[in-house]
């Protein structure tokens, strides 16, 4: 496509290669060295130095130990505690380490279920998650039940729920732990976070906060045993 | 509704005001006469003269070869990845034909990932490998853009500038200083930016947590200033990580559109045609916008199916409603639909929700746009394809009165049309070849997570994605395999340069014309009707050329929806 370029007088004709290939090599080890290397580390050192906490994952510590991140969602089961999203997340079985399995909440590795619209085994799923949402919330057969509680989320990590999926929640959560609706009901609040300027995101509550706040109003162990009555006076 | 339609008002507002000031600094880094200390300290490094003049053949091969040469390190880091530090998680080097598929991904601005990064990619080869190449893809596509408006602007004149000086100027102006200030923001508000690998965590239900650890907030300015798009982790900017908050998500988005919107004022203002620019930025916005209000209404509409068996998809105070599978709640459907229409309007192929799951002209969508791959479009490209599109449509209208068509003062003739037709040509020919060769090829099936409709849609995304250098994915598929490995990579290449080079050639001959005065004849270009008459051609070369594929996928999957029927 060159060899029509017309020559021109007042340009030096030379091969359109002449003296490209070392500035070619250069410039790769040259942007490589300051986009890859002293970028990173720099923004890095500064970062450590003004908001060390966030720069290193937001981790919540309870005593010594690591308890999780603000940032990543967890997986609950018991009744005593709010329960996240589904995850669609997968790791090593734990029966047969060669094969992968289901393991909600693998922050090694994010997933989504990647399923379409039409996809049969979606919609199974989601049939099944509704079922057990409303068995384990104790409501109707034909009660409405929030899509985002029975839908995986994008990254299989997600931390928040939605307040009307909470509110579902409250019932079974003042029962396990026998205490009052009044006093779930205004941690709820306190842990409902707002949209950004009123106008960005979902209002929503982080699950993981959430349930430490009812884990510091009643230690962890109380709480089993009280859900474990409960459970029992259910039956 | 209303608070949404607000919000998107708010934020393509603050695009506007953005492209105004970015737009202004850009034409000021292209046109300045005097050199920052650091910009004489790189030509001394990379030992070039500033001085030196390129055609643009030797414009464009100085970035076919650099890139060449930062495509081959990115590859070499990648294949020792075993032996370099930072990697406490023991990752392995990737095999060559993933190697080749990652290096060329980054390096043509499509950060198409077939590997997940937080399982594969060691903290040294996130910096040393993809950070390094997200920087040298998406400052390449910018000075390109500079050479390219510059040519526009000559007259009689063989050089369209100096590629050196304009990749130097790109980068220490505009990237690395943009990047670093807003990886401070970042940071403050949750994203992670450290050394450290992982940190492991005792749930409160007594699990084990494994958290992985990075200099994430370096990455992800780059990754979406440079409309690049790569995830540091699997799942992109959905993950909490690369995402934390609703103002992250927006800031992600105002930095996809921060360079190809503002490239439109630079090109008003290098060529002193201002009207043109803004002609050029609405035509961007209407597509936008009509894209934007699709996936919207989609998404919020939610899934008929999802409904028949329980899931309440109606909005109200408490909950957000829609099609949720695939998606995070901190955004909700508003911040979801306004980022699917963006990345894959800016090319950028980052993603916050997983498009696999989008109801099927949700996903229609990000699809749509990447085969126009001009509404916005990549740093550089974005602006490039328009212009292309722009001399299509003058001569078109050329056509139809019986005249030689013009286009900023110059004679569009037979040679430019011509290789203007090889760059539209070669990007569908990429994406339905590519798709036809892989419906065909035996091993497909086993890489599918969806069949039916839905499975030809996912491997429509891959090439769709690949050529249009996006990089999102109908991510279901299972693309780490030699076939798609090597054919994506291919259709990476040919989508980037065989429409950046024949459109550089194109620039370097209208630069080397006279300029014509205009006459009666002459169809002026910086109007609403001509605005209206660039869409037109847009949306029909697209329409005629990819309707029978999309009529294959999203459109006979929307209708399957409709009528209850699932596939396996």
């Amino acid at each position: 496509m060159n060899a029509s370029n017309a020559p021109s007088a007042r340009e030096p004709q030379v091969s359109p290669l002449h003296g490209l290939l070392g500035p070619c090599v250069r410039s790769a080890l040259f942007v490589a060295l300051v986009t890859g290397v002293a970028y990173p580390l720099a923004t890095t050192g500064v970062a450590q130095l003004l908001w060390p906490e966030t720069a290193s994952g937001s981790l919540i510590r309870q005593g010594g130990t690591v308890i999780g991140s603000r940032l990543i969602g967890q997986h609950f089961t018991a009744g005593h505690y709010f329960h996240p999203r589904p995850s669609a997340t997968t790791g090593p079985d734990p029966a047969d380490h060669g094969r992968t399995a289901g393991v909600p909440y693998n922050a090694a590795a994010s997933l989504g279920s990647n399923q379409g619209p039409t996809h049969a085994a979606l919609i199974e799923a989601v049939q099944q998650r509704v079922r057990n949402y409303r068995r384990t919330n104790g409501l109707a057969a034909g009660a409405a039940v929030p899509v985002e509680a029975v839908t995986a989320s994008a990254s299989g990590l997600d931390p928040h729920i939605s307040v009307a999926n909470a509110r579902l929640q409250m019932d079974r959560v003042a029962r396990a732990r026998q205490l009052p609706m009044s006093e779930i009901r205004s941690l709820l609040a306190r842990h409902t976070e707002g949209r950004w300027l009123g106008l960005l995101g979902e209002p929503r509550i982080n699950v993981l906060l959430l349930n430490l706040a009812l884990d510091a109003r009643q230690p962890p162990a109380t709480a089993a045993s009280a859900s474990r009555e409960g459970e029992a006076h259910v039956r | 509704m209303q608070r949404d339609v607000t919000a998107f008002v708010l934020v393509l507002a603050l695009v506007a005001g953005l492209a105004m000031l970015m737009g202004r600094w850009l034409a000021h880094a292209f046109a300045d006469e005097r050199h920052w200390p650091l910009e004489r300290l790189s030509y001394r490094v990379l030992g070039i003269d500033p001085g030196e003049r390129m055609g643009w053949a030797r414009y464009g091969l100085a970035l076919l070869l650099s890139n060449a040469a930062m495509m081959t390190l990115g590859y070499l880091v990648l294949r020792v990845q075993g032996l370099l530090p930072l990697n406490e998680l023991g990752n392995p080097a990737q095999t060559p034909d993933l190697a080749f598929n990652t290096a060329v991904s980054f390096i043509t601005n499509t950060n198409w990932q077939a590997y997940g990064g937080e399982t594969s990619l060691s903290n040294a080869t996130q910096m040393l490998a993809i950070t390094f190449l997200m920087f040298c893809g998406a400052t390449a596509g910018v000075a390109a853009a500079g050479g390219f408006i510059r040519a526009l602007g000559r007259a009689g004149r063989q050089d369209i500038g100096n590629y050196w000086v304009d990749f130097t100027r790109v980068l220490w102006r505009v990237m690395l200083p943009l990047c670093f200030v807003l990886a401070l923001v970042y940071v403050w508000q949750g994203i992670p930016q450290t050394l450290d690998s992982r940190a492991v965590a005792t749930t409160l239900e007594g699990a084990r947590q494994q958290l992985v650890l990075g200099p994430v907030a370096s990455f992800e300015t780059i990754k979406h200033i440079g409309t690049n798009g790569g995830g540091f982790f699997s799942m992109n900017a959905a993950h909490p990580f690369e995402n934390p908050t609703p103002l992250t998500n927006t800031l992600h988005i105002l930095s996809m559109l921060l360079i190809p919107s503002a490239l439109t004022v630079t090109f008003g203002l290098m060529l002193a045609r201002r009207r043109q620019g803004w002609v050029f930025f609405a035509a961007f916005l209407l597509m936008f916008a009509g894209f934007l209000a699709l996936v919207y209404g989609a998404e919020q509409g939610g899934n008929p199916l999802l409904a028949q068996v329980g899931a309440e998809q109606s909005r109200s105070a408490a909950q957000p409603g829609g099609n949720m599978e695939g998606k995070e709640m901190r955004f909700g459907i508003a911040g979801t639909a306004l980022f699917v229409t963006t990345t894959t309007a800016a090319t950028t192929g980052s993603v916050n929700a997983m498009h696999d799951s989008l109801t099927p002209l949700g996903g229609l969508v990000p699809l749509a746009q990447m085969m126009l791959n001009c509404v916005f479009g990549g740093d550089g490209v974005g602006l490039i394809n328009l212009i292309q599109y722009a001399i299509l449509t003058v001569f078109l209208a050329g056509m139809m009165i019986g005249r030689t068509p013009e286009f900023l003062g110059k004679k569009i003739e037979a040679r430019e049309i011509k290789l203007v037709m090889l760059s539209v040509l070669a990007h569908p020919a990429s994406i339905l070849g590519f798709t036809a060769l892989a419906m065909l090829w035996p091993a497909t099936g086993a890489s599918l997570a969806n069949h039916g409709a839905h499975g030809f849609s996912e491997v429509l995304y891959a090439y769709t994605s690949g050529t249009a250098n996006n990089g999102s994915a109908f991510a279901g598929l299972n693309a780490n395999t030699p076939f798609f490995n090597t054919t994506i990579g291919l259709a990476m290449l040919i989508g980037r340069y065989f429409t950046l080079l024949p459109l550089l050639a194109v620039a370097g001959s209208l630069a080397a014309k006279h300029t014509v005065a205009e006459g009666p004849g002459t169809f002026p270009t910086a109007t609403p009707l001509f605005m209206g008459l660039l869409v037109f051609v847009v949306l029909t070369v697209g329409g005629l050329t990819f309707l029978p594929a999309l009529a294959l996928g999203p459109i006979v999957e929307h209708l399957q929806m409709l009528a209850g029927q699932l596939q396996p």
